[in-house]
């Protein structure tokens, strides 16, 4: 579970002075599919800096899984990302010169798992993220742009995150390419009850989601279930 | 992370650019091969010089002419080509002065020697039986000169292997034969075993004859240019130097000895002389080396830097899925551990390889020492660390959210 508490962000000092969150506050539950929705510069990625845990708050505190991270030190952070968060990004989500499966594994090779539990787990995240065993030893730079979000959407499950955390994850594909990526995340919080945050600025693709929270100039302006959902992937 | 993991990721960033990898371990290739190959000359070099120093004999103090010196305004003949001692001086010493195995009194000059219509240049040295002894000379065939000859001045002469070979070609020995030196027939009565090169000088090109028969027929008159003492042991040198200094200054009637017409050297002061000039060569050789080394590691460091900029995106990523700084820094720094391992271990079989060459062509005769391999490793794992650490602390303490937006 996330609670997040009247949370700001300032950046610089004096003059230069930037609030980018001006006390942002909302609870997301487990197994929730939540987008977070905004124009650029009204401090959603600052927001999602925060909840993947790669920014503390300046004031205001963020409790993941009952434990208050927001005043962790940058290593206790990385171990929080290590165990607890998977990151999709929009862009250079994969290594290059590297094999399908080593990109996927890497987080387990951080948290020192060994070598045969890596490769039984990346192979799962693999397949429920709907890519095929022909492609795991291919490496990233021969993948098409969807190939290259799923792998990243795999290698974000692998280590089994309490949250999946998804950066504009169809902002550099065209739309059926997105649908499918967007549809892979809803088949992972409806069949596997993972937590997934969206974020993004385009309507079409929060609707995606069962809840979206829009943000502006670093203050919560609405917080609603989703109403003409939009479904592409198809419970059979 | 684990070792594996490590060398996985080192591996494949390394060979990701292989060309520029491979340059960059150029640098450490030349430099640790040059630290390799110079010491290997240098303790070659002086290893060299202090056998053929040894070569000469045993505990042996040489006195020679010293300038010549008038009173009043006189001016200084060169050198050694003083006509100061006299056969009188070298029988003096090996009577007066103690501790003493064995004295010879030589005179040496270059003269013209022709045997059968072939010719030659050579070392004439005039000597007494005790040569033998003194300077470690052994006879191959035939025999040496003896006290009877010498002293009834015969005609008779010794001849080093080269000149021998020069004269009478492989496989003949020439004893029993005649050589003209300087126009006088001489009759060969021996040959001596190869001493080998000396580095400055060739022991064997040379003929030996009497001492007095050179001072007859060849130079004329009763001069000699070398006295060569052996000592009993090397700690009666010193005493048996100063001894031979006063002897010969009161028997010149010299009352200041800093105007001592003669020189006095002990074998030891030499081969310090020489061998602190070899180790002076040695420490600039490796100095040498040691510069292109330093070149070859901020090469390393200049590479590193320009990787963790090109690579700031993928360390973001790194650090966004969990990696600590420590997995970040501790991957760096193998990048660069192992670039300047492998370039030292190629390094070291180009600087064997260079110092072998330099052996079999015989200028030099060099040694590697396995100090001097485990020095260029230990070097080079060390200029790995050191360079390596700053572009290694750079990339672990980067922001992972300024390395993602990084374009």
């Amino acid at each position: 579970m996330i609670e997040i508490n009247n949370i700001t962000k300032t950046y610089g000092s004096g003059d230069a002075k930037f609030q980018a969150l001006k006390g942002v506050t909302f609870t997301i539950n487990d197994g929730e599919f939540v987008a977070i929705m905004g124009p650029s510069g009204s401090g959603k990625s600052t927001l999602m800096h925060i909840l993947g845990c790669l920014d503390t708050p300046t004031t205001g505190t963020y409790f993941l899984d009952s434990k208050d991270v927001s005043t962790q030190t940058d290593e206790e952070l990385a171990e929080i990302r290590r165990l607890h968060i998977g990151f999709v990004f929009q862009s250079f989500n994969l290594l290059p010169r590297t094999t399908v499966m080593r990109n996927v594994m890497l987080p387990l090779v951080y948290a020192g798992v060994d070598e045969e539990e890596r490769e039984n787990r990346s192979k799962k995240a693999l397949l429920a993220s709907g890519m095929t065993e022909s492609h795991f030893a291919h490496m990233s730079n021969q993948l098409s742009g969807g190939q290259i979000q799923r792998v990243a959407i795999a290698r974000a499950l692998v280590n089994d995150p309490s949250l999946i955390l998804a950066d504009e994850p169809t902002g550099n594909l065209d739309t059926k390419t997105g649908e499918i990526v967007l549809g892979t995340f809803q088949k992972l919080n409806k069949e596997h009850g993972r937590t997934v945050i969206l974020i993004t600025h385009e309507h079409e693709v929060a609707e995606y989601a069962e809840r979206i929270i829009t943000i502006r100039d670093g203050l919560v302006v609405s917080d609603s279930k989703s109403h003409s959902r939009k479904h592409s992937y198809v419970n059979n | 992370m684990k070792f594996k993991d490590i060398l996985h990721e080192t591996y494949s960033a390394l060979s990701a650019n292989k060309v520029r990898s491979g340059l960059t371990m150029l640098g450490i290739v030349i430099g640790i091969s040059s630290v390799i190959a110079m010491v290997s000359i240098g303790t070659g070099a002086s290893k060299t010089i202090s056998t053929s120093i040894e070569s000469l004999g045993s505990n042996l103090i040489q006195v020679t002419p010293g300038a010549q010196r008038t009173q009043g305004f006189g001016a200084s003949s060169g050198r050694g080509n003083a006509k100061t001692l006299t056969n009188e001086d070298a029988e003096a010493i090996l009577m007066q002065v103690a501790d003493i195995e064995a004295v010879d009194s030589q005179v040496s000059g270059r003269y013209q020697v022709t045997a059968k219509g072939t010719n030659t240049n050579t070392t004439i040295n005039g000597v007494t039986s005790s040569y033998m002894q003194v300077r470690n000379v052994e006879v191959a065939e035939g025999s040496f000169i003896s006290d009877t000859q010498n002293n009834s001045a015969s005609k008779v002469a010794v001849l080093g292997p080269t000149t021998q070979t020069d004269l009478f070609g492989e496989g003949e020995s020439g004893v029993g034969q005649s050589i003209r030196i300087n126009g006088m027939e001489f009759k060969v009565i021996g040959v001596t075993l190869a001493k080998g090169g000396s580095g400055f000088q060739n022991q064997d090109d040379i003929i030996f004859i009497p001492v007095k028969s050179a001072q007859r027929y060849l130079s004329g008159d009763q001069y000699l240019t070398t006295i060569a003492v052996q000592a009993t042991s090397p700690d009666v040198m010193t005493q048996v130097q100063a001894d031979i200094t006063a002897l010969l200054l009161s028997r010149h009637k010299i009352s200041d000895s800093t105007l001592a017409d003669f020189s006095v050297q002990n074998q030891n002061d030499i081969l310090g002389a020489a061998s602190s000039v070899t180790s002076t060569l040695t420490y600039l050789l490796a100095a040498i080396g040691g510069i292109s080394l330093l070149v070859g590691g901020i090469g390393i460091m200049n590479m590193m830097l320009t990787t963790v900029t090109e690579r700031t995106r993928e360390i973001g990523l790194r650090k966004a899925i969990g990696a600590r700084k420590n997995d970040i820094s501790t991957q760096f720094l193998a990048e660069a551990i192992t670039l300047t391992i492998i370039g030292g271990v190629v390094g070291i079989a180009l600087g064997w390889l260079i110092s072998f060459v330099v052996n079999w062509t015989g200028l030099v005769t060099t040694s590697v020492s396995l100090s001097s391999i485990l020095l260029a490793f230990g070097v080079s794992a060390v200029v790995g660390v050191v360079f390596g650490y700053y572009p290694a602390r750079r990339a672990a303490s980067l922001n992972p959210i300024e390395a993602l937006r990084y374009e």
